[in-house]
């Protein structure tokens, strides 16, 4: 028989999506965080004339689960026919214990000691050749990310199952690991390198939170500062002196007015194209996606890849653990968020990693309430921002706001009790530029496909609501609620309808309404506020069931009709 | 003296002695590698009842103050 079904097992972030990625050649994200890939990545791998599947499977401590990751791990072992165990060369005792408990399985496997380069410089020395006679079982030294023993790894997948043990108890199990790690590893003692300093003094409070503050102080201004450059010098310059002539003579031609002008091109003002104004298809439909966003999809991407590979993320965890507890939460709640900043639908996945119900609830509620992801953000900027710079900033402090109280509410209102934060922090890792860009490449790529058609689509909607009056008719039926509650015009509804299927372009759609500032930030938070794009929404509603879903989609639209009224009373 | 890792003072080692909880608790720690007679490194403590860190076989971890407290360590240094 063929091996048709390999599995990659391994304790957390041990480099199991490193070595899937080496091994198929597929490109998946891989980060310096445990949990990192919360569902299991299929892909396939090319095996003596074969095409076997390879599945990169969600990382376990230990054949039990504990949360929605570590049950999908489980249901992935009953089906596969040989195991590559991904072991963390560094920590080889703790390691050793799955490796023990997969042993007993019977199996056909190999071990793969990862991150081999590690070792040499933690002055750890691994016998491998007596850990493979111990075990039974082949064992390669490997380093995903250079590549180093891969084909080493691959010539071992055969179809040998090791030979039969008698299933260990608990301490048994230990007691063997003791023993094999005595006989195959030694320690040498050497200095704390610099990396091993920092992660001390970025982990306790005293020196964390300062070092917290400057990191996402220069982070913020890194992205701001690559985004602009790059819509400054870059995609304005394109669009205005390159695209805006070309579109000027192709409205010549269709001839203003005609239908195709009106989805094609848009409006004009004063015989000129203002590509946030005029609303066509190759108008504003291309330079909303590609000039105001995809700059800051770049330049944030690119700041959070170095920040995940650079194994900053957990630390962030741990220092904000105190405070999310208060709004129902635990610190790895963060990185749902911080993912959900570039876009909600991998924060929504991201949600996956946290343990309870009330919790997963809370955090999908609150990142789809209150954080904006960066194409909202970006728009945001572009719109506002012309008005001045402290009235984005107040968008985002209004958000935090809501934030904090719908958290401290849904923590009362909702039964159960958010477990505490048990985690791993992965050691500092310097970036490897080739994993970066990489990363950052498949990010882009992912808002290129799956934005742009939405952003046409929603530009296409948009000219047919209007040009059948349907968003005049129901601007009228919903005005006591726009104009009376939150003192927007009526022609808000069109931004509003368009919110369901992409966030960018409807707070765009609030441009060409001559709003004052304090209309355009209520726009703008209800925007945010109001209900999840359609991308998220399926997301969500996949991750926490139709009831579920309900509720929180009832909260979204409740915090929508009082932030809104309140805002207009207050501003 | 045998303290709880909360009373730990950062930079002090010990042996882990005893763990007590949950058998949920207990498994997902031996799992990370925490297990009675491990050498453990107090890192730091988080402010108001914040995560504790610490450090066991080379591996940094944050432990909820609530299960650190039910984790008792016999202080060598």
């Amino acid at each position: 028989m063929d091996i048709d079904k390999l599995l990659l097992i391994g304790n957390p972030n041990v480099g199991k999506s490193a070595l899937f990625s080496r091994l198929t050649g597929a490109k998946v994200v891989v980060s310096n965080y445990p949990g990192t890939t919360v569902e299991f990545t299929q892909g396939f791998m090319k095996l003596n004339g074969s095409n076997p599947a390879i599945i990169d499977v969600p990382g376990i401590y230990e054949l039990q689960s504990h949360s929605k990751a570590e049950e999908v791990a489980l249901e992935m072992l009953k089906k596969g026919d040989f195991i590559i165990n991904v072991v963390d060369s560094t920590n080889l005792e703790r390691n050793l214990s799955l490796t023990l408990e997969l042993i007993e399985k019977g199996i056909p496997m190999v071990v793969a000691l990862n991150m081999w380069d590690d070792t040499k410089h933690k002055g750890i020395e691994i016998d491998v050749e007596k850990l493979r006679k111990i075990l039974g079982v082949p064992v390669v030294a490997t380093c995903a990310l250079t590549g180093e023993g891969i084909k080493k790894l691959v010539s071992h997948i055969v179809e040998v199952k090791p030979r039969s043990s008698k299933p260990l108890s608990r301490n048994e199990r230990w007691e063997a690991i003791g023993k094999i790690v005595t006989e195959v590893q030694k320690l040498h003692h050497r200095h704390h390198t610099f990396l091993e300093m920092l992660a001390d003094l970025s982990i306790k409070p005293s020196s964390g939170a300062p070092i917290a503050f400057l990191i996402l102080f220069l982070s913020f201004n890194v992205v701001r500062f690559i985004g602009e450059t790059l819509i400054g010098y870059v995609f304005e310059p394109f669009f205005g002196y390159i695209w805006a002539p070309l579109m000027l003579r192709l409205s010549a031609v269709l001839g203003s007015g005609s239908p195709l002008h009106t989805i094609l091109i848009g409006k004009l003002a004063e015989g000129s194209i203002d590509f946030s104004i005029s609303f066509g298809l190759l108008t504003t439909g291309l330079f909303v996606p590609f000039a105001m966003v995809l700059p800051y999809i770049i330049s944030f991407y690119l700041v959070l890849g170095i920040l995940e590979d650079f194994g900053y993320l957990p630390r962030l965890a741990v220092l904000a653990d105190n405070f999310m507890h208060k709004l129902g939460l635990h610190g790895y709640s963060i990185i749902p968020m911080v993912l959900g900043l570039g876009c909600n639908v991998p924060g929504a996945l991201a949600t996956r990693l946290l343990e309870g119900r009330k919790e997963k609830f809370i955090a999908a509620t609150l990142m789809a309430v209150a954080v904006p992801c960066m194409a909202q953000i970006a728009v945001i900027v572009g719109l506002l921002g012309q008005r001045g710079g402290r009235y984005v900033a107040l968008v985002f402090l209004i958000l935090f706001t809501i934030f904090v109280i719908k958290g401290l509410i849904l923590n009362r209102v909702i039964k159960g009790r958010s477990p505490e934060i048990l985690m791993e922090i992965p050691p500092y890792r310097i970036p490897q530029p080739q994993a970066v860009m990489k990363k950052l490449w498949m990010r882009v790529f992912f808002f290129l496909k799956e934005a742009i058609p939405y952003v046409l689509l929603g530009i296409l909607f948009v000219n047919i609501l209007y040009s059948l009056g349907v968003i005049t008719f129901l601007g009228n039926i919903f005005s006591p609620v726009l104009r009376n509650l939150w003192g927007l015009p009526r022609e808000a509804i069109g931004a509003l309808i368009i919110g369901f299927l992409r966030k960018d372009v409807a707070v765009g759609m609030l441009g060409p309404l001559g709003l004052t500032a304090k209309q355009l930030i209520i726009g703008c938070t209800i925007l945010a506020v109001y209900f999840p794009c359609i991308a998220t929404f399926i997301v969500l509603l996949k991750e926490l069931g139709i009831k579920d879903m309900l509720k929180s989609a009832c909260l979204m639209m409740v915090t929508a009709l009082i932030a809104g009224a309140v805002l207009n009373l207050i501003l | 003296m045998v303290i709880s890792l909360i009373e730990m003072k950062p930079g002090q080692v010990g042996t882990v002695v005893q763990l007590s909880g949950g058998m949920g608790f207990l498994k997902r720690l031996e799992g990370m590698g925490i297990r009675v007679g491990k050498t453990v490194r107090k890192l730091g403590a988080g402010f108001w009842k914040g995560p504790q860190t610490i450090e066991v076989d080379g591996a940094h971890f944050a432990v909820g103050y609530g299960m650190a407290s039910k984790i008792f360590v016999e202080v060598t240094t």
